[in-house]
């Protein structure tokens, strides 16, 4: 069982810089062929710094950013057994390229199902721009499945 | 666009976006793009070590496909909240059919809004993940 001192833990913040390439990479992957998420020109003319990260663009950024391996780390969960339960995004400005992200999670609670069968771990996280803008809140369950 | 989303009213559906059935290489350049590297979705190995019988899609990228179906009928910008409950997994070879549908009007701090109630589905029609927006009319 996840030792639930830990509802209430901060996961230590983290950095990410937001690259270009990898907003584009991102874009092409999933297909969308919108010239905001492809090319700097359109964006600026649309009113944004560079090209604009797609809306789901930050989950993956956290993640990168070490926030989970740190989190199922400290937590000794197995990454073998966790399933994603829901995501959700609050959106407050936009993440575009060249800038830095910066993840502040905090684990909202732990609760169990089914006899300890199924745990569940909510994360909230805070995410902030090097303009120290507020860019969005990041709410996420995660389910962990014991065999 | 602008002037075409301030026309949106309660029971307009969303343009439907219909993927290409998904593949490892979807996946490995999902994992790769997005920076999600759980191995359980790119390595087989891994998926059968967790008692898998295979490598199964990442629930991120069937949030990512029904993102796109939202920007490409909003701007990004009118997109105030997004999020979903993952109800199934999405194996490989399953085409994924995005959907929604506007449910409500409302005011959020100040501004037009419409609630979409949004889901990806396979082509049995199983729900994989289904949830709402809240969309700005401006």
């Amino acid at each position: 069982m996840i030792d639930k001192k830990f509802i209430g833990y901060e996961v230590p913040p983290t950095l990410w810089d937001v690259e270009k390439g990898r907003i584009r990479f991102f874009a092409e992957v999933i297909g969308t062929a919108d010239p905001i998420y492809l090319d700097d020109a359109a964006a600026k003319a649309a009113g944004y710094r560079n090209v604009v990260a797609p809306p789901t663009f930050i989950f993956g950024a956290e993640s990168d950013s070490g926030v989970l391996m740190k989190l199922l780390d400290t937590l000794k969960i197995d990454l073998r057994e966790v399933l994603h339960g829901e995501q959700r995004f609050d959106y407050h400005a936009p993440v575009c390229a060249g800038d830095t992200l910066r993840f502040q999670t905090r684990v909202a609670d732990i609760y169990d199902k089914k006899d300890g069968a199924l745990e569940f771990v909510v994360n909230d996280t805070k995410v902030t721009n090097q303009l120290g803008e507020h860019v969005a809140d990041l709410h996420s369950v995660i389910v962990v499945r014991h065999a | 666009m602008n002037s075409e989303t301030k026309m949106i009213q309660v029971g307009d559906d969303m343009p439907v976006l219909e993927l290409p059935p998904i593949s490892r290489t979807t996946l490995a350049l999902f994992a790769g793009a997005s920076g999600d590297h759980n191995p359980i979705h790119i390595d087989i190995d891994f998926a059968r070590g967790a008692g898998m019988k295979d490598v199964f899609a990442q629930g991120m990228l069937s949030m990512a496909y029904l993102g796109r179906a939202l920007t490409e009928w909003v701007p990004q910008r009118q997109i105030l909240s997004y999020g979903v409950r993952f109800a199934a997994m999405t194996h490989l070879g399953d085409r994924v059919r995005c959907s929604g549908k506007v449910v409500e009007t409302l005011e959020h701090a100040g501004r037009p809004c419409v609630r979409v109630q949004i889901s990806a589905a396979k082509a049995t029609g199983e729900i994989t993940l289904a949830g709402e927006a809240l969309v700005a009319l401006n």
